[in-house]
């Protein structure tokens, strides 16, 4: 783990010290909230529709056992036991008390962490595959780099008021699981020639204007990568429209003006300003990078774990389902799935964050990681550590085996809780779980993403589903549009929409209907919902998504 | 010719908790949306607003929000504000788990 120097220390201190001066003059009547709004924002405290919510940022996923086991404490403390892990690999508290925000703040402080920069006009948390450091086919760890990126624009003069936010994402594999094409920026590490280096991505995202980001650079020397994001950011912070907020992040100004016409400027731009750039940076890169060494991986015997797969089913279900491969020989990488049936996508109370923590300690090499995906990865896990690991998951309601199945559900919190929400977001997320648990349709199935968001603004990927769903307000009821064939990896994808949308009591059969259309329209089992619809289209799930309505409609 | 103006209740959220409040006809915030004040006349509805915004030690982010009169007196229109009402639907957290009737 990477350790933050005292000079980082005193600056988060300093930040808090601040805050809570400002917190105190709101509550006094010194400041109004117009003067307030924008101070808060800057410490990552919303207010959204029924309290404040504090938006904490977990650096490129990465945690530790002492980190979350402080959440849990926060969660107990100042908060109603819980706390919801998001899209961005952050965490989120739905109910803190404004006057309790400061003492939150420092809580965190005593782990090394802050809410600084999970919102407002800046570069917000970097994050990351959350394979990174235990992917077999990871180029290079992502997280160092996430680090000094991290460090580079915390607190940057320079963009403190972009145009508009900007998210960074890194990747160390081809197989892209931290959806770098969706962002702001992505970054996919590289090796050419025995040398290291980078893919700059520019101008994915998704919200109203989804689009799938563009190739700025196709190979950027390492010690080349702060300039050049430099020089990617400010051209943008001048060219951006500052006069549109929809059409103010940086995948318009690239439509806008054109990759090449982007690059060009770039370029200029980065050969200005790179002799600025003296070296001290690769110095710390190279400090960071030691702090993320691979820890000792160990020799085990495998038979405890070979006997618990041959003779419990449970076991073998999870096993097949919820691990990924691991560059070590006898380790995993586990996935804790927070999807469990009927409960709130990426939610996990006090008790399941500190179980998870004692896992990490004792089994996992203190290593903890939280998906995009809403769920938690214990990255080093030696398999035969495995059944004991199960057992306590199990017991604490953390062993679902569902990753990347039709109940491994992304959704934003939606309308019960976002301010900005159209709709709800966790309700169909639960229906839809508890009903395909039911129909114990899933593992056949297969691999079959569903996300949904509550509004256009997508923090719940739907466009990058294989099926989206959208819920939107149409004349005063809720309604959910259906997008089909959205891809969130290398390949990545915007769904297509399938026409009119449903309302929330048509939602749920008019999911299922599509995945008995897959599961008619697949030509053989090992083919999945994404390579079907490759091979078919949107047609045939047309049909079948509105020939009922047609049918009633003939009568 | 101008929209016919239609009954409202002044909402915002309470400074410190963040919970959905309601202007009553006593000058007092109530988390009750049956206690509210129902305003039905344009130029009194932007006189409780304006007062609601004077208070700003109390409350933040005061707006009117459409409402019907029910049994009970009154209803959201929109389902927006019918979960302002209560809460969230996946927890029994905020308000509703703290009132009753609400």
């Amino acid at each position: 783990m990477y350790d933050y120097s005292e000079f980082d220390a005193a600056f988060v201190a300093e930040r808090n010290k601040q805050f809570r001066s400002q917190v105190e003059r709101r509550i006094a009547g010194a400041l109004t909230e117009d003067e307030f709004k924008p101070l808060r924002l800057m410490n990552g405290l919303y207010l959204q529709l029924h309290a404040y919510m504090l938006r904490v940022a977990i650096p490129y996923g990465t945690l530790g056992s002492i980190q979350m086991r402080k959440l849990a404490d926060i969660a107990d403390k100042w908060d109603k036991g819980y706390g919801h892990f998001t899209t961005r690999q952050n965490i989120q508290y739905n109910w803190p008390k404004l006057s309790d925000v400061p003492d939150m703040l420092d809580a965190l402080a005593e782990v090394q962490m802050h809410a600084i920069q999970t919102s407002g006009n800046t570069i917000r948390n970097v994050t990351a595959d959350h394979f990174a450091g235990a992917a077999a086919d990871e180029v290079a760890d992502p997280r160092p780099v996430a680090e000094l990126i991290r460090q580079w624009s915390t607190d940057h003069p320079e963009f403190q008021f972009l145009p508009r936010k900007f998210k960074i994402a890194v990747t160390g594999s081809p197989n892209d699981r931290a959806v770098i094409k969706a962002h702001d920026i992505g970054l996919q590490i590289v090796e050419q020639d025995g040398e290291i280096g980078y893919r700059v991505i520019v101008g994915g995202g998704l919200g109203r204007t989804p689009m799938i980001g563009k190739v700025l650079r196709d190979f950027l020397p390492e010690e080349d990568l702060l300039p050049y994001l430099e020089a990617t950011v400010s051209v943008w912070n001048l060219l951006g429209r500052r006069d549109n907020k929809y059409k103010a992040r940086i995948k318009i100004t690239v439509h806008e003006h054109g990759i090449d016409d982007i690059r060009e400027r770039v370029e200029r731009v980065f050969q200005m300003i790179r002799p600025s750039f003296s070296g001290i940076d690769q110095k710390l890169f190279a400090e960071i990078k030691e702090a993320f060494a691979a820890p000792d991986f160990r020799e085990a015997s495998l038979a405890e774990y070979e006997t618990a797969y041959k003779h419990d089913p449970i076991f073998r279900s999870w096993v097949d389902t919820n691990l990924a491969e691991h560059r070590a020989p006898g380790y995993a990488i586990v996935q804790i799935s927070l999807k469990a049936h009927g409960a709130t996508p990426g939610d996990a109370s006090s008790e399941q964050m500190r179980v998870m923590a004692d896992l990490a300690q004792k089994y996992g090499h203190d290593q903890l990681r939280i998906s995009h995906e809403q769920n938690v990865i214990l990255p080093h896990v030696h398999k035969s550590d495995l059944p004991v690991i199960h057992a306590m998951l199990k017991k604490h309601g953390l062993a679902t085996a569902n990753i990347g199945l039709i109940s491994d559900i992304i959704a934003c919190p939606g309308m019960d809780y976002c301010a900005l929400a159209t709709a709800r977001s966790i309700p169909i997320a639960q229906e839809i779980a508890t009903r395909f648990d039911e129909l114990k349709l899933e593992h056949e199935v297969g691999d079959l993403k569903i996300k949904i968001s509550g509004c256009i603004n997508a923090c719940g990927h739907h466009h990058v589903g294989h099926i989206g769903i959208l819920g939107l307000d149409r004349a005063g009821v809720e309604n959910y549009q259906i997008t089909l064939g959205g891809d969130a990896t290398e390949n990545a994808r915007v769904g297509d929409r399938t026409g009119p949308g449903f309302s929330a009591t048509e939602i749920l059969p008019a999911i299922e209907r599509i995945v008995y259309a897959y599961l008619d329209l697949r030509s053989d089992p090992t083919e999945t919902f994404a390579q079907t619809y490759a091979r078919v289209g949107l047609a045939p799930f047309k049909v079948a998504l509105y020939q009922q309505d047609k049918a009633y409609a003939a009568e | 010719m101008p929209r016919e103006f239609t009954p409202k209740v002044v909402t915002a959220n309470a400074l410190i908790e963040g919970d959905v409040v309601y202007f009553t006809a006593e000058d007092t915030w109530t988390r009750r949306l049956s206690e509210a004040e129902v305003i039905a006349e344009e130029d009194h509805a932007q006189l409780r607003l304006l007062q609601a915004e004077g208070q700003p030690e109390l409350v933040v982010g005061a707006y009117l929000a459409d409402v019907a009169a029910g049994d009970n007196g009154p209803e959201p229109t929109h389902f927006r504000e019918d979960f302002r009402r209560t809460g969230p639907s996946n927890y029994n957290h905020g308000k509703q788990a703290e009132l009753t009737n609400v």
